[in-house]
C-alpha cells in the first residue's frame, strides 16, 4: 500500500493532509460528500460524479473489493476520491480484485485521511466548492501554489459535462422476455442499471447521445422516452432541453431521472437552482405527494428545480404539480403533468447503489407507454 | 395520520428481572416507550416486577404496579384499571407472552383493550418455524429475491437419515421431534456420528421422528433492524454483522454496526428480503429484527428468524445509531407515522430515513463462567453471556479495542507480553467459541499464524482477520521503535484504539509515562457526535464518542459541569441497580441546576439514553478514557465535580488515581473510600466506634489458616482477599475442607492472602442503605434477609422493614451506621452489611458507595434516594433536601409505620442456562459467592402476600395444593418440623427421604418416604425422587445442602434434586427459613389475599405515614 503524503486543497485555502490512495498525482473538481454505507463501486462508476472529487462519511472503503458486475458504467468516473480508511483486504466472493489497484490502473488520484468528518462539516456549513488532490510529488509544492491551482479551475456551476460522459453512438439494450415497448433513452451520463431496470419489464431500450435532437429521438418510433441523469449544470443544457420540448409536443410519454428531472423542468418553464452541498447517498426521505408513502431513496445532486410546492401550476404542456418532496429540506424530487403522460423524479429508483424502494417507477413508465398505446 | 384520538390509557409490560437473554435494554426500551406515551397526553399503567428500573420509577408512569408478570396478575390491573390497549412489544418475550396468553384466554376482549404495536397472527407466523419457511418460500419465489430458509428434510428411520444427510451434505444437525427442552439435538459431522445422534434421536422422539437440517455453522451472519408504519413505510435503521461466524448465540458474539462486507447488491438484496417478510408476515407497526446467515463462498442466503417486538439487537442499534427505536415504536402504536416523527437529533428532519454512519460500532459480550465452576465455557446458540459493552471508533480497529478494554476484565484486551505460545496451539483454541476467542487470534497472528490458518481455523471474515493483523503489524512498530515513539508513530497506534497501557506494555514504560509523553506530543482525542446523518445535518444533542480525528465537537457549557461515572458492562454483582443510581443522580443534578455528564458504556442501560443526560460520553470507563472525558470537559467549561460512587466498584476503583490527577471528586473522598475498603484501616474505625466485627484472620499457607481456624472455631467463612461479589468466598466447616481451599487460593493469586472470617451460624443477616452528610444520617432502609448469613446478600431474598427485628434492634443499628458514617467520612451512600447473632450486632462490612438496594428501597419507601445522594454529594445537607421535599420531612426508612407496605426482594438466578461438559446443569445452591442475574420485588400489606408475590415474580407461582418433597440436613431437621406440618394441615402430601421422615413423624406428621436418587430404582420399580420430579409428581422441594461437594453421597443426591427441579420448573426450597417463608406465603394464596396494588397507592399511604408517625 502506498504511505505517500498527500493533501486535499479546499478552494478557501482549508487543507486536509493524508496518505496518497490509488493513483499518485494532482487531480481537481468540485468536491462533494457521499453519505452512503454500501456502494462505491457503483458510485465510483456513476458519470453523474464527474469532474468531482467524492468525499465518503463512511470510514471502511473498499472492504469487498471490486467485481466485473457492480460497476454502472465502463470506467471510474468520479475526478478524485477522499476516504477514511481503505481496505488491506478485499473480502468477497464476486471480488476479482481490490478497489486500491482499480483506482490506480484507472489513474484515479485519492487521499486517505482522518478527517473526513471534519471535512463534511466543513461542505455542509460551507458549500460543495472546488478542491485538489495532490500526492507524491505533487504535495511537494508550497500550499500557496497547490490552493492557486485550485482556485484557477473551472466551478461546477454553468458547467456542460453531460456530452462529455455520453455514449458518442447509439446502442440497443434488448428487452428480457418478451417486448413490449420501445423507449428511447438519452444519455446524459446514463447508469447501467437504468437500462436494465427498463429491459426488465419488456423494454428494448435505445440509448442516444446527449446531442440528440428530437428528430433524432422521435425517428426510433419511441413508445416512451427517458432522459437520465448526469453531471453538470442543467442550466447549461439548451440542447436536451429543445430535445425534450419536441418529445412533450409530439405527445410521446416522458420519464425522466435527475438531470433528466432538471432538464423536464426547464423544458416546462421552470428554473434551476444549485444546492448548498446537494444529496448524495442512499437514505433519503422522498414522500409521494399523492399517497403520503415515503421512500427510502438514493441521491446524487447538487441542483434542483424551482417549483411552486402549493399546489398545481400551468405549463406549455398543460398543467403540472410537483409529485414528490425530500422531506429532509423540501426540495423538489418530482414533476408530474396533469394533462399529458409525462413525469420525471430529481431521485435514482434504478438504486445501484441505493434501497430499491422506488422501482415501481418504472412500472409507472411502462403503464402510461401502455395507456398511450 | 396523525395520533389516534381514541386511546385515552394504555398498559405496557415490562421484561421482569434481568435473566440472560432478557436484560437492562428493556428498561432502557420500556422506560422510553412509557415517557413518549405519557408526553402524549395519555394515562400509562405499567406492570414490572422488577424494582431496579427507572421505569418503575413512579413519575415514570402514572400507575406502576410492581407485581408478578403472569397473565391472572396482569388480568387484576386490566379490571382496575381498565386501559383502552395494551402495547406489548417493549418488555421482550416476557411481556410479549403475556399478552398473547390474555388474547388467548379471552382476558382482552372481555375488558375491551386492544393490543397495539402487534399482531397476533403475525407473531404466530413469526414464530413458528414452519410458517415462517413459508413466508420466506413465497417471498423469495414471488419477488424474485435471494431467500431461502435452511434445508431440511425429516426422517424416521435411519435409512432415511442416511438418504437425507447424502442429499443435505455434512455436517448436518438433527433435531429429535417433540423432546424436552430439544434433548437429543447435535451436530453430525460423518456417517458415524449420525448413526449415534440420529439412532439416539430416533429413540428418544416419542414419534421416532429426527429432523435433519444442512448445518449452516461458519457461515456470515447479519442482522437488520426494522421500523414499519401502520402507513406501509418501512426503514432499516441498522445493518449489524457478527464477527463470530454462525454457530454463536448473537448475543454471545461479538457485533459490529454497520455490516462491513457487504457490496451494495447483496446488502440490498437483504434489506428487499427484511421488508418483503415483514410484510408478508403482516408485522403491525413499530420495530422488529431479523437474521440472516451468507454462505461465505456463494453468497446464498439463507433467513434464520425474526423478532416482532423491540429487542436486545434493537437497544444496540439504538445506542449505535442515535435512532430510538422503542421511543419511536411507541409513536407508531398509537398511530403517528414515521414521517411525522421528528428526528429528536437533527431537529429538522424526520424520523423516516435510514441512519448513516460515520464511524463503526462493536459490541462485545462479558461472560461470568468464573462464578460457575465446571460450567462448559464453549459458545453455542444458547446465550450465557451476562452483559455487554459497546464502543464507537471511526474505524472497525479503534471500536474493538475500546470495547475490548470496556470490558474491565483481565485478559480481554490485546497483548503482545510473555510468551505468545505456540500458533498451532492458539489456533487450536480458537477454533471453538469461547470467552476470549478474539485474543486467541491475535495472538495466533501474532505469534505467526496466517490469515487463512485463521479462517480455516475460525471462519471469522479474512477482512476482521486482517484488521486484528494490522493492530498486531502497529504493535510491532511500537515495540520496536528506536530511540523515542515519534508523534505519527505514537498517533497512529491511537487511531487504531492502542490504550496508554497497552503502549506502556509495548515499551517497557508505565501507562502514566506514555500519557505525558503522548501529552507532551499534543496528542489528545477529540470528540465526535453520533448524529444519525454522517454529519450531513447539524447535531443538536451532544452524544459523542472519542476519535484521534480532525476536529473536536465538544460544546461549549455556561452551566457548572457534574460528571456522572456509570458502572459499565453488567456483571454478576453490578448490574441495572448501579444504572438506576446514575440516572436518578443525573435527574436530580439537573433539577438542581447542573449540567449533567454521564460516562458509560454499556448499551443496554438508560443512563446511555441520549437524552438521560445533558452530554452523553459512550467511553470506556478506564482511568485514560475518563482522564480525557474530564479533560474535554474542562475545555469547555467548568467541571464541578466527578461522581464516583454511584455506579459501583468500577469507578469507585478509579476514584483515588482521578483525584491524584486532580481530578474534582465530590462526595466520600476517596481516602474514606480506602478507610472501609482497607481490612486493618476499617477495622481502626470499628474500634474507634465501638463496633464488633467477627472473629477473623489473614492467612498465606494452609497452616496460617489452621491456626486461625482453630482460634476463631469452625465454620469459617473464606475468601481471597480484593474480591467482588463474593468471588471464590467459601463456607468451611472442618480442617479437610480449609486444606483444599488455601491450595487452590494460594494457587491462584500467590501474592493475595486469604481471608479466613468467623462464619456466624445461625445469625440474621440485615443490610442497611444510608445517607450521610456529616451532620444527619438518613436511614434509607434497613432490610432483614430471609436466608440466614453467609448466603451472599446479592442471592439472598430480604424483607424491608424488617419483620422480625425490634425498636431496640433497629436503634441500635441506626446508632451503629452513623458511628461508621462518621468514622469513614462518608458523603453521600453507604451500605452496611450487619450480622444479628445471638443479640449481638457484628458489622460483615462497610461499602461507602450506592449498594445494588437502593433502587429497591426506593421503591419499598417511595422514597428517591440516590436523588438524594446526589445532592448530598453537592454539599446539600439532609435537612435542606427534608425542607425541599426530595426527602421527607420527618423520619426516615428506619422509623416506617406499622401499617407500611411490606416490600420483599428476592435474586433471580441463572442455574439454567449453565452445564457442564456432559450436559449436566450445574449446581443450584446459593453460597457466600453471589451468582444472581436480577431481582424481582414483592410489595404488599403482610409479608406472606409479598413473600409469594416475590417467587412467583422470580420462580413462578408457589402451589397451594399437591405433594412436597422433603429432605433436609440434620442441623435443619429442628426448624422444619412445623412448618412441614402447616403444609400437612394446608392438604399437602409430604414426601421425604427417610431420616426425615423419620423426624417429621415423630413429630406426627404423615410422612412417605421415597427412594434417595443413589439407592436407585427399588426391586419393583419404584421410581426415586428425582424419577419423580423428573414426571411432575412433585409440586414443591424443600432440600437444604449438606455433606461436601464431591462426586458422590448425599450432596450429589440433592444436586440430583435439584437438577431436577430445574428441569421440571419445580419451585425448589434450599434454606429452613426460605421454607418458613413459602409456608406464609402458600398460606396467603390459599387464603385468596393476593390482590394489586400500585406504587403510587402505596406511597400515597407511607407519605400520609410520615407526617404523621414521623418521629418512629
Amino acid at each position: 500500500m502506498t504511505q505517500t503524503p498527500a493533501l486535499l486543497v479546499l478552494e478557501d485555502g482549508r487543507v486536509f493532509h493524508g496518505v496518497g490512495y490509488g493513483a499518485e498525482g494532482e487531480t481537481l473538481g468540485e468536491i462533494v460528500f457521499n453519505t452512503g454505507m454500501t456502494g462505491y463501486q457503483e458510485t465510483l462508476t456513476d458519470p453523474s460524479y464527474a469532474r468531482q472529487i467524492v468525499a465518503m462519511t463512511a470510514p471502511h472503503i473498499g472492504n469487498t473489493g471490486v467485481n466485473g458486475e457492480d460497476a454502472e458504467s465502463a470506467r471510474i468516473q468520479v475526478a478524485g476520491y477522499v476516504v477514511r480508511e481503505p481496505a488491506r483486504v478485499a473480502s468477497n466472493w464476486r471480488a476479482t480484485g481490490s478497489l486500491g489497484s482499480a483506482l490506480r490502473e484507472q489513474g484515479v488520484v485519492g487521499i486517505a485521511m482522518p478527517g473526513t468528518r471534519a471535512l463534511t462539516r466543513h461542505l455542509r456549513d460551507r458549500g460543495a466548492m472546488r478542491a485538489g488532490i495532490f500526492s507524491g510529488d505533487a504535495a511537494a509544492a508550497p500550499e500557496a501554489e497547490l490552493l492557486a491551482k485550485v482556485q484557477a479551475s473551472p466551478a461546477m456551476e454553468g458547467a456542460d459535462l453531460a456530452r462529455e460522459v455520453s455514449t458518442t453512438e447509439t446502442y440497443v439494450v434488448p428487452a428480457i422476455g418478451e417486448k413490449r415497448f420501445t423507449v428511447a433513452a438519452v444519455d446524459l451520463g446514463i447508469k447501467a442499471m437504468t437500462p436494465h431496470r427498463m429491459a426488465e419489464r419488456g423494454c428494448e431500450v435505445h440509448v442516444l447521445p446527449a446531442t440528440a435532437t428530437a428528430a433524432d429521438i422521435l425517428a426510433v418510433n419511441p413508445d416512451g422516452v427517458f432522459f437520465s441523469n448526469g453531471p453538470g449544470d442543467p442550466a447549461t443544457a439548451e440542447g436536451p432541453v429543445a430535445a425534450l420540448r419536441g418529445v412533450l409536443d409530439a405527445g410521446t410519454p416522458f420519464f425522466g431521472i435527475c438531470f433528466g428531472n432538471q432538464i423536464f423542468g426547464r423544458a416546462l418553464g421552470l428554473g434551476t437552482y444549485k444546492l448548498r452541498f446537494g444529496h448524495r447517498g442512499i437514505n433519503q426521505p422522498v414522500q409521494d405527494r399523492t399517497t403520503g408513502k415515503v421512500d427510502v431513496s438514493a441521491h446524487n445532486h447538487g441542483f434542483a428545480v424551482k417549483a411552486p410546492l402549493d399546489g398545481p401550476f400551468d405549463t406549455p404542456y398543460g398543467r403540472a404539480e410537483v409529485s414528490h418532496v425530500n422531506l429532509n429540506d423540501d426540495c423538489v424530487e418530482g414533476l408530474r403533468l396533469l394533462d399529458r403522460p409525462g413525469f420525471s423524479v430529481q431521485y435514482h429508483p434504478e438504486a445501484a447503489a441505493g434501497p430499491h424502494d422506488a422501482t415501481g417507477l418504472f412500472d409507472r413508465f411502462c403503464e402510461i407507454m401502455e395507456g398511450s398505446k | 395520520m396523525a395520533r389516534r384520538e381514541d386511546l385515552k390509557s394504555v398498559l405496557v409490560i415490562g421484561s421482569g428481572p434481568i435473566v440472560i437473554g432478557q436484560a437492562a435494554e428493556f428498561d432502557y426500551s420500556g422506560t422510553q416507550a412509557c415517557r413518549v406515551l405519557k408526553s402524549e397526553g395519555l394515562r400509562v399503567t405499567l406492570v414490572n416486577s422488577n424494582p431496579a428500573t427507572i421505569m418503575t420509577d413512579p413519575e415514570i408512569a402514572d400507575a406502576t404496579y410492581v407485581e408478578p408478570i403472569t397473565p391472572d396478575v396482569v388480568e387484576k390491573i386490566i379490571a382496575k384499571e381498565r386501559p383502552d390497549a395494551l402495547l406489548p412489544t417493549l418488555g421482550g418475550q416476557t411481556a410479549l407472552n403475556t399478552a398473547i396468553s390474555l388474547y388467548e384466554n379471552g382476558v382482552l376482549a372481555k375488558y375491551g383493550v386492544e393490543l397495539i404495536g402487534a399482531d397476533v397472527a403475525a407473531i404466530q407466523a413469526g414464530e413458528n418455524r414452519e410458517k415462517f419457511k413459508e413466508v420466506v418460500a413465497k417471498v423469495a419465489r414471488e419477488q424474485g429475491l435471494n431467500a431461502a430458509s435452511a434445508r431440511s428434510l425429516i426422517c424416521h428411520t435411519m435409512d432415511e437419515c442416511l438418504a437425507a444427510a447424502g442429499e443435505l451434505g455434512y455436517p448436518v444437525v438433527v433435531r429429535p421431534s417433540f423432546t424436552m427442552g430439544g434433548a437429543g439435538s447435535g451436530f453430525a459431522h460423518d456417517e458415524t456420528d449420525l448413526r449415534r445422534i440420529a439412532g439416539a434421536g430416533l429413540d428418544a422422539s416419542p414419534t421416532s421422528e429426527v429432523l435433519l437440517e444442512e448445518s449452516i455453522l461458519g457461515w456470515k451472519e447479519y442482522e437488520l433492524e426494522v421500523m414499519r408504519d401502520r402507513a406501509d413505510n418501512v426503514v432499516i435503521v441498522c445493518s449489524i454483522e457478527n464477527f463470530d461466524p454462525m454457530g454463536v448465540h448473537t448475543g454471545d458474539s461479538i457485533t459490529v454496526a454497520p455490516a462491513m462486507t457487504l457490496t451494495d447488491r447483496e446488502y440490498q438484496n437483504m434489506r428487499d428480503v427484511a421488508i418483503a417478510v415483514i410484510r408478508e408476515v403482516g408485522v403491525d407497526t413499530g420495530g422488529c429484527n431479523i437474521q440472516f446467515a451468507v454462505e461465505p463462498g456463494t453468497g446464498r442466503m439463507i433467513v434464520i428468524e425474526m423478532n416482532p417486538r423491540v429487542s436486545r439487537s434493537s437497544a444496540l442499534a439504538s445506542k449505535a445509531t442515535g435512532f430510538p427505536i422503542a421511543k419511536i415504536a411507541a409513536k407508531l402504536a398509537i398511530g403517528y407515522t414515521l414521517d411525522e416523527i421528528p428526528n429528536d437529533i437533527t431537529a429538522e428532519t424526520p424520523a423516516s430515513f435510514e441512519p448513516a454512519l460515520d464511524y463503526v460500532v462493536v459490541k462485545v459480550p462479558r461472560f461470568a463462567f468464573e462464578k460457575f465452576p465446571g460450567a462448559d465455557g464453549t459458545l453455542t446458540t444458547h446465550m450465557k453471556s451476562v452483559g455487554e459493552a459497546m464502543a464507537i471508533g471511526r474505524n472497525f480497529t479503534e471500536a474493538l479495542q475500546k470495547a475490548l478494554r470496556s470490558l474491565e476484565q483481565k485478559n480481554t484486551v490485546f497483548s503482545w507480553a510473555g510468551d505468545l505460545g505456540d500458533p498451532e496451539a492458539l489456533l487450536e483454541s480458537a477454533r471453538h467459541p469461547h470467552d476470549g476467542r478474539v485474543r486467541d487470534v491475535q495472538r495466533a497472528l501474532a505469534a505467526g499464524a496466517t490469515t487463512e490458518q485463521v479462517y480455516e481455523a475460525t471462519h471469522i471474515d479474512p477482512w476482521f482477520i486482517d484488521q486484528i493483523a494490522g493492530i498486531n503489524e502497529i504493535a510491532e512498530e511500537i515495540r520496536t521503535a528506536e530511540d523515542a515513539l515519534t508523534r505519527d508513530k505514537l498517533l497512529r497506534a491511537k487511531r487504531h484504539g492502542f490504550s496508554d497501557a497497552q503502549i506502556g506494555e509495548l515499551r517497557g514504560l508505565s501507562e502514566e509515562v506514555v500519557r505525558e509523553l503522548r501529552h507532551a506530543l499534543g496528542i489528545r482525542p477529540v470528540y465526535l457526535t453520533v448524529d444519525t446523518c454522517a454529519a450531513e445535518f447539524a447535531a443538536q444533542t451532544p452524544y459523542l464518542y472519542s476519535a484521534y480525528d480532525e476536529e473536536t465537537e465538544v460544546p461549549p457549557g455556561a452551566k457548572p459541569k457534574v460528571i456522572i461515572l456509570g458502572s459499565g458492562p453488567n456483571r454478576i454483582g453490578q448490574g441495572v441497580e448501579f444504572d438506576y443510581s446514575c440516572v436518578h443522580a443525573s435527574f436530580a443534578l439537573a433539577d438542581a441546576g447542573y449540567e449533567t455528564v454521564m460516562v458509560n458504556c454499556n448499551p443496554e442501560t438508560v443512563s446511555t439514553d441520549y437524552d438521560t443526560s445533558d452530554r452523553l460520553y459512550f467511553e470506556p470507563l478506564t482511568l485514560e478514557d475518563v482522564l480525557e472525558v474530564v479533560h474535554a470537559e474542562q475545555q469547555s467549561g467548568t467541571v464541578a465535580g466527578v461522581i464516583v460512587q454511584l455506579g459501583g466498584q468500577t469507578p469507585l476503583g478509579l476514584a483515588r488515581k482521578l483525584k491524584d490527577a486532580g481530578v474534582p471528586i465530590v462526595g466520600t473522598s476517596p481516602e474514606s473510600i480506602h478507610l472501609a475498603e482497607e481490612r486493618g484501616a476499617f477495622g481502626r474505625v470499628l474500634h474507634r466506634a465501638g463496633l464488633l466485627a467477627p472473629k477473623h484472620g489473614t492467612a498465606t499457607s494452609y497452616e496460617e489458616a489452621r491456626e486461625i481456624a482453630a482460634e476463631i472455631g469452625y465454620p469459617v467463612l473464606v475468601r481471597p482477599s480484593y474480591v467482588l461479589g463474593g468471588r471464590g468466598m467459601e463456607i468451611v466447616y472442618d480442617d479437610a475442607t480449609l486444606e483444599s481451599y488455601m491450595a487452590k487460593a494460594t494457587d491462584a493469586s500467590p501474592d493475595h492472602p486469604v481471608l479466613v472470617d468467623r462464619f456466624l451460624d445461625e445469625a440474621i443477616e440485615i443490610d442497611v442503605d444510608a445517607l450521610y452528610d456529616g451532620e444527619e444520617l438518613y436511614l434509607g432502609g434497613v432490610m432483614e434477609h430471609i436466608e440466614e448469613a453467609g448466603i451472599h446478600s446479592g442471592d439472598s431474598a430480604c424483607a424491608l422493614p424488617p419483620i422480625t427485628l425490634g425498636h431496640d434492634d433497629v436503634r441500635r443499628i441506626r446508632e451503629s451506621t452513623e458511628a461508621l458514617a462518621k468514622g469513614i467520612g462518608v458523603r453521600g451512600l453507604m451500605n452496611v452489611q450487619y450480622a444479628l447473632s445471638a443479640g449481638v450486632l457484628y458489622v460483615l462490612e462497610a461499602n461507602p458507595r450506592a449498594s445494588r438496594t437502593v433502587p429497591f428501597v426506593s421503591k419499598a419507601t417511595a422514597v428517591q434516594l440516590a436523588k438524594a445522594a446526589a445532592r448530598v454529594m453537592m454539599g446539600t445537607t439532609v435537612a435542606e433536601l427534608r425542607a425541599e421535599g426530595l426527602l421527607p420531612e420527618s423520619g426516615d426508612g428506619g422509623s416506617l409505620p406499622l401499617d407500611a407496605p411490606i416490600a420483599v426482594k428476592e435474586a433471580v438466578l441463572p442455574f439454567e442456562r449453565f452445564r457442564d461438559r456432559e450436559g449436566r446443569f450445574v449446581d443450584t445452591i446459593l453460597s457466600p459467592e453471589m451468582r444472581s442475574t436480577g431481582e424481582v420485588m414483592g410489595i404488599d400489606e403482610v409479608f406472606g402476600t409479598a413473600y409469594a408475590k416475590s417467587q412467583q415474580a422470580a420462580y413462578g407461582p408457589l402451589p397451594t395444593k399437591g405433594r412436597v418433597f422433603v429432605s433436609v440436613a440434620n442441623r435443619d431437621k429442628r426448624h422444619m418440623i412445623f412448618p412441614v406440618k402447616r403444609l400437612a394441615d394446608l392438604g399437602f402430601e409430604i414426601l421425604a427421604t427417610e431420616g426425615t421422615a423419620e423426624v417429621l413423624r415423630r413429630n406426627g406428621v404423615r410422612a412417605k418416604i421415597v427412594r434417595k436418587h443413589s439407592a436407585g430404582p427399588g426391586p419393583d420399580g419404584e421410581p426415586t425422587i428425582v424419577q419423580r420430579v423428573l414426571d411432575g409428581e412433585v409440586d414443591l422441594i424443600v432440600n437444604t445442602p449438606f455433606g461436601s461437594p464431591g462426586q458422590s453421597g448425599p450432596r450429589l443426591d440433592g444436586y440430583e434434586i435439584r437438577t431436577a427441579s430445574v428441569l421440571r420448573g419445580v419451585p425448589c426450597v434450599t434454606t429452613v427459613q426460605g421454607l418458613a417463608a413459602a409456608v406464609q406465603g402458600i398460606e396467603a394464596i390459599a387464603a385468596g389475599l393476593v390482590g394489586v396494588r400500585s406504587l403510587q397507592e402505596h406511597a400515597e399511604r407511607l407519605r400520609g405515614a410520615h407526617g404523621v408517625l414521623g418521629q418512629g
